[in-house]
């Protein structure tokens, strides 16, 4: 029997990866026993019927700050994304100002420090002020104290296709990765807002063509191919981009893809009545590219899962349609939305989820100490689940600043209960510790 | 009737035959030396256009005005969301003094239906986006019905930017629940997205051919082409447009002396329409201005009347 400290827990009965099940005893923050175990001097949550999975890790939130305090902070984000299971999250760079220098990382990175409820990853922009035009300063970002890997212009695609080359060719040098927001500028339009197809012409809303995101995703993995290089596609959405990821695979190209819970999940025919609650980009698509989406996350076309979570103040949704921000949070509701598109249809299973939600992500991002599995030795990074929860999600209840929120009274069958950043609980029965 | 009037779906068709009734009725008063009724005294009604119509607004001003209503005019900023202030507080502020109606014209299609989710006032779509113009179907369709006798088994060709058209949006649905036959016409580039399939369910037909199609019309109606979209690639050139979707000269001669032509205005003379048939006999614009103060008037009357009549 290991010798008992202040900082020993005992997880008592959870199912790990949703298989045997087992006592976890973290110590010092790491996964020091696994087993049938006592539990003197330790500190006991219950896990019975819980399921135990790797910390969850996001490659792909909004944390609003700098500059848009009043929707979302480093603290108030982590809070949300300490509800929703994860313990670290990289946070995208189309702040104001943009991270584009090692300085403005190392600040977003201190500021997830200083909150100590995940561990804040800076994505770097990949040019400067997200202009598209001049590479940011990627290996200081690389070598500041916040060791920046991943890279994006996120909001934004990465357009031009020469700067896109450079790009990927310089990351080579710190195995960073680009992630690319995959939208053909002049195919999309400037006021593209909903999916080009029947409901857009006949709602007369400027369409956002499929093709305009799979000819960015073509022309990115012919250019991993010619770099050598490694390229993510953010947010994936439609199952013409899946046939090209699929292809690109198959001939051993670098890529890798994430997908949200809300291009999982949503259609695009919620936009009927002009609710700027479901205007994303990219636009939510009909139920033919929902269901690629889904058969592509559970066969490893598509490798993670990434929330995209973009809090907003209520006055930037006010406005008509085509005014309105992209975007809706996140952090605190995916893993019920995966639980319920994925695991409760039998498509993966929780050892899937924690795949990735976990695993992959923290791989794609070069995160060590997050993604491990739920071994002896490893960090305790760990995220315990409900899979037999009744959740009906009220915005108000949110812990982010924002209420852009679309699930807000659905019910889900799975909720977070407990989360542990190296083996300090952050949540615990589904409240901020 | 419903509180709003934000798209031609808020209207059954005895909606329909009630509002031309009483335009009918209005259409008379036009012809008095005293215009006025009395039947909005009291009422007040704001005409917030974001974007500049003069005629669509004037139409409902001296509308409102021959009903008795105050009517007040507030002119938006332009499309796109100014930095500070949100559509939402907008109305709000320009609501709160006490407003009984809004009618609101605005580049952003939605809008309307936006807004009145948002105010007390009732919301009255006089154009958002390339979405919906109710009041200008009906209008369409009063004057199409005073023409023809009746929209039942008629042919009417709509011809045109049917992507960018509010009219067509509206139109397409009002003609067709009154009974008649819709086909449109335009170049590929400028027919809506998933037109394809959303016509099979809408009922309606649509072609490329304006040639084939317009011998069998017994109405046209030409949209007007945005100068702008002809540096966006939808076509070539004017002149071609003009040689494949313009009501030329020799397609007058084939359409015949008794077929009547509509045209929501501003008309481009030469583009999509041949002065020879913008001034033909049986050219119905200048009809359609006066049945519009006619069809407005009985709009405003069985939205602001009703409550209190
Ligand atoms: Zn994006």
């Amino acid at each position: 029997m290991t010798e008992q400290t202040p900082g020993t827990i005992l997880l008592r009965g959870a199912s790990l990866l949703g298989e045997r099940s087992a006592d976890v005893l973290v110590v010092d923050g790491v996964i020091a026993e696994i087993g049938s175990l006592s539990a003197e001097g330790a500190r006991v949550v219950d896990a019975d019927g819980l399921v135990a999975l790797p910390g969850l890790v996001d490659l792909h939130t909004h944390l609003r700050e700098p500059g848009r305090e009043d929707a979302e902070t480093v603290v108030t984000g982590s809070r949300a994304a300490a509800m929703g299971g994860f313990t670290a999250v990289l946070a995208m760079a189309n702040t104001s100002p943009v991270t584009d220098t090692a300085e403005a990382a190392e600040r977003v990175h201190d500021l997830g420090l200083a909150a100590g409820l995940v561990d804040v990853q800076p994505v770097g922009a990949v040019t400067k002020g997200l202009g598209g035009e001049e590479l940011a300063e990627l290996g200081l970002m690389a070598r500041s104290r916040a060791r920046v890997r991943v890279f994006s212009d996120d909001g934004r695609c990465v357009a031009d296709p020469r700067v896109m080359r450079r790009a990927l060719e310089y990351v080579k040098a710190f195995g960073g990765v680009v992630s690319q927001h995959s939208q053909d500028p002049d195919l999309a339009g400037p006021q593209s807002c909903c999916h080009e197809g029947e409901l857009s012409g006949r709602l007369g809303l400027p369409g956002w063509p499929g093709v305009a995101e799979e000819v960015i995703v073509a022309r990115d993995v012919m250019l991993a191919r010619h770099t050598g290089s490694r390229v993510h596609v953010a947010h994936a959405s439609t199952a013409g981009t899946v046939e090209v990821l699929r292809w690109a695979k198959s001939q051993g190209i670098a890529v890798t893809a994430e997908v949200t819970p809300h291009h999982l999940l949503l259609t695009t025919d919620l936009l009927s009545g002009y609710d700027p609650t479901y205007k994303v980009n990219p636009p939510l698509r009909p139920a033919e590219d929902v269901e690629a989406l889904r058969a592509a996350l559970a066969d490893g076309t598509i490798d993670a899962v990434a929330t995209d979570h973009a809090p907003h103040a209520r006055h930037d949704k006010e406005h008509a349609f085509v005014d309105a921000a992209f975007g809706m949070l996140g952090l605190e509701t995916a893993l019920p939305v995966v639980a319920s598109v994925m695991v409760e249809s039998g498509l993966m299973t929780w050892a899937d989820v924690a795949r990735v939600m976990s695993t992959t992500p923290a791989a794609i991002a070069g995160l060590e100490g997050h993604g491990r599995g739920l071994e002896v030795g490893a960090p305790a990074n760990i995220v315990l689940v409900d899979p037999s929860a009744d959740l009906t999600v009220d915005r108000d209840a949110s812990v982010s600043l924002s209420r852009n929120n679309p699930w807000h009274g659905r019910t889900f069958g799975a909720a977070v209960r407990h989360t542990l950043l190296r083996g300090r609980p952050t949540v615990l029965d589904g409240s901020l510790v | 009737m419903r509180k709003h009037l934000l798209s031609i779906d808020d209207l059954s068709v005895d909606d329909m035959d009630t509002i031309f009734a009483t335009a009918a009725e209005m259409h008379d008063v036009q012809r008095r030396e005293v215009k006025k009724l009395p039947a909005l005294r009291g009422r007040t009604i704001i005409n917030l256009f974001f974007e500049d119509s003069t005629r669509t607004r004037s139409s409902f001003e001296i509308a409102g005005k021959w009903l008795s209503a105050d009517t007040i005019n507030i002119t938006g900023k332009g499309s796109s969301a100014s930095k500070g202030e949100s559509l939402r507080d907008t109305v709000l502020t320009i609501t709160a003094m006490g407003v009984d109606a809004l009618v609101m014209r605005h580049a952003a299609s939605g809008s309307a239906l936006q807004v009145s989710q948002w105010v007390d006032a009732s919301v009255i779509n006089a154009g958002d986006g390339t979405h919906e113009h109710p009041s200008q179907a009906l209008l369409d369709a009063y004057t199409l019905r005073r023409t023809l006798g009746t929209l039942e088994g008629k042919r009417v060709l709509l011809v045109g930017d049917l992507t960018h058209s509010r009219v067509f949006r509206s139109n397409v649905k009002c003609l067709t629940r009154l009974g008649a036959e819709v086909t449109v016409v335009a170049p590929p580039t400028l027919m809506p997205s998933g037109v394809d399939t959303w016509s099979r369910e809408a009922g309606f037909a649509t072609s490329y051919d304006l040639d084939e199609a317009l011998p069998k019309a017994d109405a046209v109606m030409m949209l007007r082409v945005q100068r702008e979209r002809m540096s966006g690639g939808f076509f070539p050139s004017a002149r071609e447009y003009t040689v494949g979707y313009g009501l030329t000269r020799d397609r007058l001669a084939v359409l015949g002396p008794d077929v009547p032509i509509c045209h929501p205005g501003p008309m481009n003379r030469g583009l999509e329409i041949a002065a020879d048939a913008a001034d033909a006999a049986q050219s119905l614009v200048l009809d359609q201005v006066s049945s519009g103060l006619a069809v407005r008037m009985s709009i405003l009357y069985h939205l602001l009347a009703g409550e209190g009549a």
